[in-house]
């Protein structure tokens, strides 16, 4: 049982995708301008690499080694075209807004690092959970991207006005910066900041030494 | 298991049949979710007419309202309403038209060089729909599609006109993809609320309706042609004002429009 919940949670906060593996940054950046629209890509993504897991788990012991990656790419594709045309036609007015970066699920590097490195090598009900787990890490960042950068480039939260814009007549002049792509990797930096603040294990070894007498300190 | 696994045999009956399931798969998701996805794209393109025309009303269905607008294929190059043999020579039918597919069309579009485009639109269809709102015979208001570019997108809308064919009851976009807060501001029901009343054409008859810096100053004589730009985005205002004279202008339903203030409608 502790080891489905690591599975499942462990992503979230461990392990995120996005702030440890640095995978997925592409869509975090198109997607985060409003809340729900990212509410809507993270549950979208997240099915997608479950359902992807599950069944690559599935037929795992029979896919040839020479021809896994299009296997898996394949069945990930299949599942985002569903994805799609059900955003289609039971949420039109959100897949509008998504436009192409639904489709782009398939090139998000969290789902076939999900299928390259667990479920080829677990069974069909663990590999389900560590797709939710790790949908859920990604869905994690994505909302608290999306919080600051609505909240700050627009004065809303879920399209509801919380800050009186001066547009509309209020006090609050809108940060444009925040609903541009560029914004979300500073949201990202300060995320991943604090969390390895928090979790210092997380910290890397740095590759390089600053060389001798290029810091103030050592000069005196 | 790993050797029998990556025989080509086994190699090509799992690619095989793994195409086989998905497509089965994928195939099924899109026949199945088609006639859902078509009553979407149908109500939101009503939605969108309704709205630049000011008739949404809470309570009522969009499909209720649409009952009272009648579609009509225009001819842009003469000016007027098609005829049925041009219809048919053409093979186009009122309710089924669409101008994004015909503006590719060589045998239904012309195409635009240099100074002939302002709107950078590149082909113009030869036929267009307009939606009238009719009150007995006479038409209340008409609601005319326009298109252009803008800095990053084309930008599609429509234009809805009073029946002197020359005051803007309302105008907004449905598809644009203009930077979000800035040009994208067009979509700002603040800024859309600003067109009503404005006037299209000056005493000689020119599309002369623009977008302006800063704001208009409402003690100016020809304050009714001028509407406030976009704040930061110059070149989202620069499009919007265009494609608006473009498509008013000689080359789109300028003639069209002047043919119906002489004559009215046939």
């Amino acid at each position: 049982m502790s080891d489905v919940k690591k599975v499942l949670f462990g992503p979230i906060l461990a392990n995120n995708p996005i702030a440890l593996q640095i995978l997925g940054i592409c869509s975090a950046l198109a997607v985060t301008s409003s809340l729900k629209v990212s509410l809507v890509m993270a549950i979208a993504l997240t099915l997608v690499t479950a359902f992807s897991s599950f069944f690559i788990a599935i037929i795992r012991n029979h896919i040839p080694n020479s021809i896994r990656i299009i296997v898996q790419m394949i069945i990930i594709a299949s599942l985002v075209i569903v994805v799609d045309q059900i955003l289609k036609a039971f949420a039109f007015e959100i897949s509008k807004q998504l436009s192409v970066f639904v489709g782009l699920i398939i090139t998000n590097c969290i789902v076939m690092g999900r299928a390259e490195a667990f479920a080829m090598k677990n069974g069909p009900v663990m590999s389900f959970v560590d797709g939710i787990g790790n949908g859920l890490g990604y869905s994690a960042m994505l909302i608290v991207v999306a919080f600051f950068r609505e909240l700050l480039g627009a004065g809303k939260l879920f399209g509801f006005e919380i800050f009186a814009t001066v547009q509309n007549g209020g006090w609050y002049q809108p940060n444009g910066l925040m609903l541009l792509p560029p914004s979300a990797f500073f949201v990202i930096g300060l995320v991943i900041w604090a969390l390895r603040s928090y979790k210092k294990e997380q910290v890397e070894e740095p590759e390089f030494k600053i060389a001798a007498n290029s810091r103030s300190q050592e000069a005196l | 298991m790993a050797s029998s696994n990556d025989s080509i045999k086994k190699t090509i009956i799992v690619a095989l049949s793994l195409c086989l399931v998905c497509s089965i798969f994928v195939a099924a998701a899109a026949v199945g979710l088609k006639p859902i996805q078509n009553t979407n794209k149908d109500l939101d393109r009503k939605r969108n007419i309704l709205s630049a025309a000011g008739m949404l009303e809470s309570g009522k269905s969009v499909d209720e309202i649409f009952e009272s607008v009648e579609s009509r294929v225009v001819n842009l190059q003469t000016g007027k309403f098609a005829t049925q043999e041009e219809l048919q020579a053409a093979g186009i039918k009122a309710a089924t038209f669409d101008q994004k597919s015909a503006a590719k069309d060589p045998k239904l579009s012309i195409a635009l060089k240099g100074e002939q485009d302002p709107a950078g639109i590149k082909r113009r269809s030869n036929f267009s729909v307009v939606y009238l709102v009719k009150s007995g015979d006479s038409i209340d208001r008409i609601i005319l599609p326009v298109h252009g570019y803008g800095l990053w997108s084309t930008m599609y809308g429509f234009m809805a006109l009073k029946n002197d064919f020359n005051t803007v009851i309302g105008f907004g976009f449905y598809d644009q993809g203009e930077t979000p807060g800035l040009g994208g501001e067009v979509d700002n029901p603040n800024w859309k609320a600003l067109w009503k009343g404005k006037e299209i054409y000056n005493e000689q008859g020119e599309a002369v309706i623009h977008l302006v810096k800063g704001g208009v100053d409402s003690s100016d004589p020809k304050a009714a042609y001028k509407v406030d730009g976009l704040s930061g985005a110059t070149l989202t205002s620069r499009g919007v004002t265009h494609l608006v004279q473009y498509w008013l202008g000689q080359e789109g339903f300028g003639p069209f429009l002047s043919q119906l203030r002489s004559e009215g409608v046939q």
